[in-house]
């Protein structure tokens, strides 16, 4: 069982506040990722549910048990660090014993529990290395290992793939949502970045210093962004806002319409306006158009195959039934 | 051409570093090689630098004058006692600095360091008072608590820098799988500190070994350590530069020696921190 309940937490540093009454509740077996930009209070609440920051005022809930003054230990949490943190004058064995260890688990028992948690992250072989001979894949690995062996109620995971290198980190990636299917436990996971928000999570809690801009999951964010903030935040390439008399043409503000919400052509559409730089991912086109009035740029995915030069004339058409329409304030207009 | 240079550079800086060496050396050599001369080729003049007739007779005058087992022990006492004592205190002083600093850390430390600032001299009188009316005056215990005294700051303070570098997640992943405070400082902190707290204890023992001021002080004949030892072959009626050399090499050997086998320790204990 994993059900964490927040109670209008909040948390301040002297007398600056990072995390304003909030409440959030998140269901036992769900995937949960905390996203948003640096120092919007993600890692604050992270360490808040873990308990190595205590809260200002409100209720933390475990499983129904008040959990506001529990030691973390106390807490069953298991939590993997950005820095791994691994005990560096320790074996792989060692690291991964140490939680059993301090739970006085009887040796035979450890052993089993070590073995098995090697054996399903790929590091038998390396059982008996330090962490200092490891690669950072691995080391995150024996990270979670440590975590798992506690069998937690919830795994807290703290940015763990950003000091990886790209394709690595697309791999862990994999792991990670392979290992939540598996173990169906609690994971609360922070990161900055959106892809992995949108790739991992069962449910993503949008924040913005410290407060909670939308909860939803993936696709709800990506439809339907409650406002302006989750909309540029969520989808990459980011959506285009567009304010003044195109968005007044849709009664709203301001109008958002995803990169891949347009059609480009060569002889006719809604817009016009001239090729900037063009990236190819072969399977997409990102094209940036400039001059089309409608403020500084204008985002398009296109297909691969389309072939546009710089300072090309091109048209664009976006999808009427996909735009977005935000008010004055911000907010999302049904 | 560039690679010539280079040796040749090298080969200069080697010099350099051999004269700078030899300089600093130099007096520690000078007692040791007049330890081995008559009374009256040590103030010879000019003087002799090897040929003289080697002897070892101020060695024995000076082991039948005094009793050297018992300075060496008390010097033992003292320097390993005070050390002991002072990272016994300094661990707790400087985890908590280091890992729950308050805005007021910093003003402390420096605080701490300004009492090594203080003319020792200064406060002589109201130790001396203090010793005298809690009747430890001329005893070993006394010497430990005031030598672990003034090293304190300094171990604190090295003991501080060491721990900073020790990353602060890697305690708190100890206290998620479950470490209790004493166990976390026990099982994490300890051993990753280990270099770290070699270090300081060898400078602390080769600091306290050598301090003269409270030791020649506060002591008489019961408490004396080496550096009494050596003082008391000073002698108003006339100096005796051999058996006074005798004695000094017999004072500084034990720690010369220590030094010497954990040089490696101490130069990196020294310059910890220095380069990440």
């Amino acid at each position: 069982m994993g059900r964490i309940t927040l109670d209008k937490v909040t948390k301040s540093f002297g007398e600056t506040q990072v995390i304003p009454p909030l409440d959030l509740t998140i269901e036992d077996g769900e995937f949960t990722v905390f996203v948003g930009p640096s120092g919007c209070g993600k890692s604050t609440l992270l360490r808040l549910i873990a308990g190595l920051e205590d809260i200002t005022s409100g209720q933390i809930r475990i499983d129904g048990n008040d959990a506001t003054n529990v030691p973390p230990a106390k807490r069953g949490l298991a939590m993997v660090f950005q820095s791994y943190a691994l005990y560096p004058h320790m074996s792989v064995r060692k690291n991964i014993a140490f939680p059993l260890r301090m739970a006085k688990l009887d040796k035979a028992a450890q052993d089993a529990k070590i073995e098995a948690a090697a054996a399903a992250l790929n590091l038998t072989d390396y059982l008996d290395r330090k962490p200092g001979q490891l690669s950072g894949g691995q080391r995150q690995r024996v990270a979670i290992g440590r975590a798992i062996v506690r069998e937690p109620s919830a795994f807290l995971f703290d940015e763990p793939l950003s000091n990886l290198d790209a394709a690595l980190r697309v791999g862990m990636r994999m792991e990670i949502s392979e290992l939540h299917k598996k173990l169906a436990t609690t994971m609360v996971y922070v990161t900055h970045d959106q892809v992995e928000a949108m790739t991992m999570a069962d449910k993503i809690v949008v924040l913005r210093a410290g407060h909670i801009e939308q909860v939803g999951s993936p696709l709800e964010l990506y439809k339907a962004p409650r406002n302006l903030f989750v909309a540029g935040f969520i989808g990459s390439p980011k959506m285009n806002l567009i304010d003044g008399p195109e968005a007044a043409k849709h009664d709203a503000h301001t109008i958002g319409v995803r990169p891949e919400h347009i059609a480009v052509s060569a002889s006719e559409g809604i817009w016009s306006g001239k090729v900037g730089v063009t990236e190819h991912l072969g399977s997409d086109t990102f094209l940036h158009v400039h001059g089309t009035g409608l403020g500084e740029m204008i985002t398009v995915r296109a297909g691969g195959e389309v072939d546009f030069k710089y300072g090309d004339t091109i048209y664009l058409t976006p999808r009427a039934d996909v735009i977005h329409r935000f008010g004055t304030d911000g907010l999302r207009i049904a | 051409m560039a690679r010539s240079v280079n040796t040749q550079r090298k080969a200069l800086n080697t010099a350099v570093a051999w004269a700078i060496g030899l300089l600093i050396f130099f007096p520690i050599l000078w007692t040791i090689l007049t330890s081995f001369k008559t009374e009256g080729q040590a103030i010879s003049d000019p003087p002799v630098l090897f040929m003289f007739d080697w002897t070892l007779e101020n060695y024995s005058v000076v082991l039948e004058r005094s009793n050297y087992a018992r300075f060496l022990w008390n010097s033992i006492f003292i320097a390993v006692g005070s050390t002991i004592l002072g990272i016994i205190i300094a661990v707790p002083a400087a985890w908590s600095m280091a890992f729950v600093p308050s805005h007021r850390t910093k003003d402390i430390l420096l605080w701490m360091l300004s009492t090594k600032m203080l003319p020792a001299v200064g406060v002589l009188y109201p130790i001396y008072l203090l010793f005298i009316k809690m009747g430890i005056l001329d005893s070993r215990v006394g010497l430990v608590i005031v030598l672990m005294l003034i090293n304190l700051p300094i171990i604190i303070w090295m003991l501080y820098t060491y721990f900073k570098e020790i990353p602060g997640e890697i305690l708190e992943a100890a206290r998620m799988d479950g470490a209790s405070l004493k166990e976390e400082v026990l099982y994490v902190l300890t051993p990753m500190a280990i270099p770290g707290i070699a270090s300081t204890v060898l400078l602390n023992i080769i600091l306290a070994w050598n301090e003269a001021f409270w030791t020649l002080n506060l002591t008489a004949a019961k408490a004396a350590p080496l550096t009494a030892f050596i003082a008391s072959y000073s002698s108003p009626e006339g100096l005796f530069f051999a058996k006074l050399s005798a004695a000094s090499t017999m004072a500084i050997a034990p720690i010369l020696i220590l030094g010497w086998f954990s040089q490696k320790q101490l130069v990196r204990g020294l310059t910890f921190g220095a380069v990440k």
